[in-house]
């Protein structure tokens, strides 16, 4: 075999350009949630894609060392977590997902419509580290065949 | 659209009809575009691709041919009886819908007229999946946390067995 | 009534690939088309005519929107539906591991 590992050399160098654009735009569509379309979860996807497009491109084992599997079940639990406190610090309000603590802000700004953009963020967690563990699961597999 | 699914359930390669899978989702998503609901445009798109390459996945080099057993024109009418049976009670309960273009929007109206003051969120649809009905999306992140759990535990068995 | 056509012809099919179909790689196709034509449905319903999208603008006030509601339940619906169809990969995979064959007729017995 000519290539040891993963795609050949243009897949690579490319790869090399786009995939920290990729992630940059998913973290973009995860904070701006509230003002413009997309929001949790479709972001959430493009974060896991990125990491799945490195693990595509590279080979199996360097993708795990930009993110192994215990750091990805450690950030979605976090991810899980993170949602259900600021649920539950409602109940401080008296109600279930009340927002008392933080305003809400002028519309159309950045950090406006309280426990929205913190939702956001823990969704986005939650979604992109559970697909990406999902994948780097089936992808285990020996003596089927991997991808040449 | 139609099209493409009848190619996805009939052809016998299986990386034809995946790839026909997705043309049907990437169709949907622009008939998400055309009925004004750009959120579900996006979601829709990445995570057919997403689908696509699990699927991909799964059928990379396994094919196996499809032989015709007896008994086949019995199944192919009963399955047809059925679809048939099916088809016509929907068409009962769907003349009590109201009519295309004009739903009965009683709890939207309050929705879209509060919305903006009592969140501070413009876009509407975020508002009502994370604050207005928040316990749903907390009933999904469930759900994926179960489908990962799931999923690692129906592969991380093989490491054992292939040790013995 | 005939725009809801587009919606049951592709529920016919995905139903019709479920029920005849021995391969369970094209059970799980079924599947994901059923699923497609249930969220189009859901859509479907909440469209009001010359209406817009669900999102306020910064210099004009907009008085006819579409309906919220059943994007947002469709919203979850699809990456609900992601994870599905990769537990049910997933069970395929380990059906091929054990018994070598995707054919559902011949895994019939429950065997350990």
């Amino acid at each position: 075999m000519k290539n040891e590992a993963g795609m050949t050399l243009i897949v690579k160098t490319i790869t090399r350009l786009t995939v920290g654009l990729i992630l940059l735009y998913g973290i973009y569509i995860v904070l701006h949630g509230h003002i413009s379309p997309g929001g949790g979860f479709a972001g959430g996807v493009i974060i896991a894609l990125s990491f799945i497009h490195l693990m595509l491109a590279f080979g199996r084992e360097m993708a795990l060392k930009k993110l192994s599997q215990a750091a990805a079940s450690i950030l979605e639990s976090l991810g899980a977590l993170m949602f259900l406190t600021v649920a539950l610090l409602g109940f401080l309000g008296g109600y279930f997902f009340l927002n008392f603590f933080l305003h809400k802000g002028s519309p159309f700004a950045l950090f406006s419509a309280g426990i929205i953009p913190l939702c956001n963020i823990a969704i986005s967690l939650k979604v992109g580290a559970g697909l990406f563990a999902i994948f780097a699961a089936l992808v285990l597999f020996r003596g089927i065949g991997e991808k040449e | 659209m139609v099209f493409a699914a009848i190619v996805a359930v009939q052809i016998e390669d299986l990386l034809s009809s995946v790839i026909a899978v997705g043309a049907v989702g990437l169709g949907l998503s622009l008939a998400f575009l055309i009925l004004k609901a750009p959120d579900l445009a996006i979601t829709q798109l990445v995570v057919e691709i997403l689908c696509l390459i699990i699927l991909i996945r799964a059928t990379i080099n396994k094919d196996l041919p499809v032989i015709r057993d007896g008994r086949w024109f019995f199944n192919t009418t009963s399955t047809l009886l059925f679809i048939a049976i099916f088809l016509m009670f929907a068409y009962f309960a769907l003349r009590e819908l109201p009519h295309f273009g004009q739903p009965i929007m009683r709890v939207a109206q309050e929705y879209i007229n509060q919305g903006k003051e009592l969140t501070g969120a413009t876009n509407i649809v975020a508002a009502i999946i994370l604050d207005f009905r928040g316990y749903d999306t907390l009933g999904e992140a469930t759900i994926l946390f179960t489908a990962v759990m799931g999923v690692l535990a129906i592969i991380r068995r093989v490491g054992r067995i292939n040790e013995e | 009534m005939s725009e809801y056509i587009l919606c049951f012809a592709l529920f016919s099919i995905g139903l019709y690939a479920v029920l005849r179909k021995r391969n369970i790689i094209k059970i799980i196709i079924g599947l994901g088309i059923i699923e497609y034509a249930v969220n189009l449905f859901f859509v479907l319903i909440g469209y009001r005519t010359h209406g817009r999208a669900p999102i306020l603008a910064k210099d004009q006030s907009i008085l006819n929107m579409v309906d919220p509601i059943p994007q947002a339940l469709v919203l979850t619906s699809i990456v609900i539906g992601l994870a599905v169809t990769a537990l049910i990969v997933a069970i395929a995979i380990r059906i091929y591991e054990k018994y070598g064959t995707f054919d559902i007729t011949k895994i019939r017995r429950l065997k350990g």
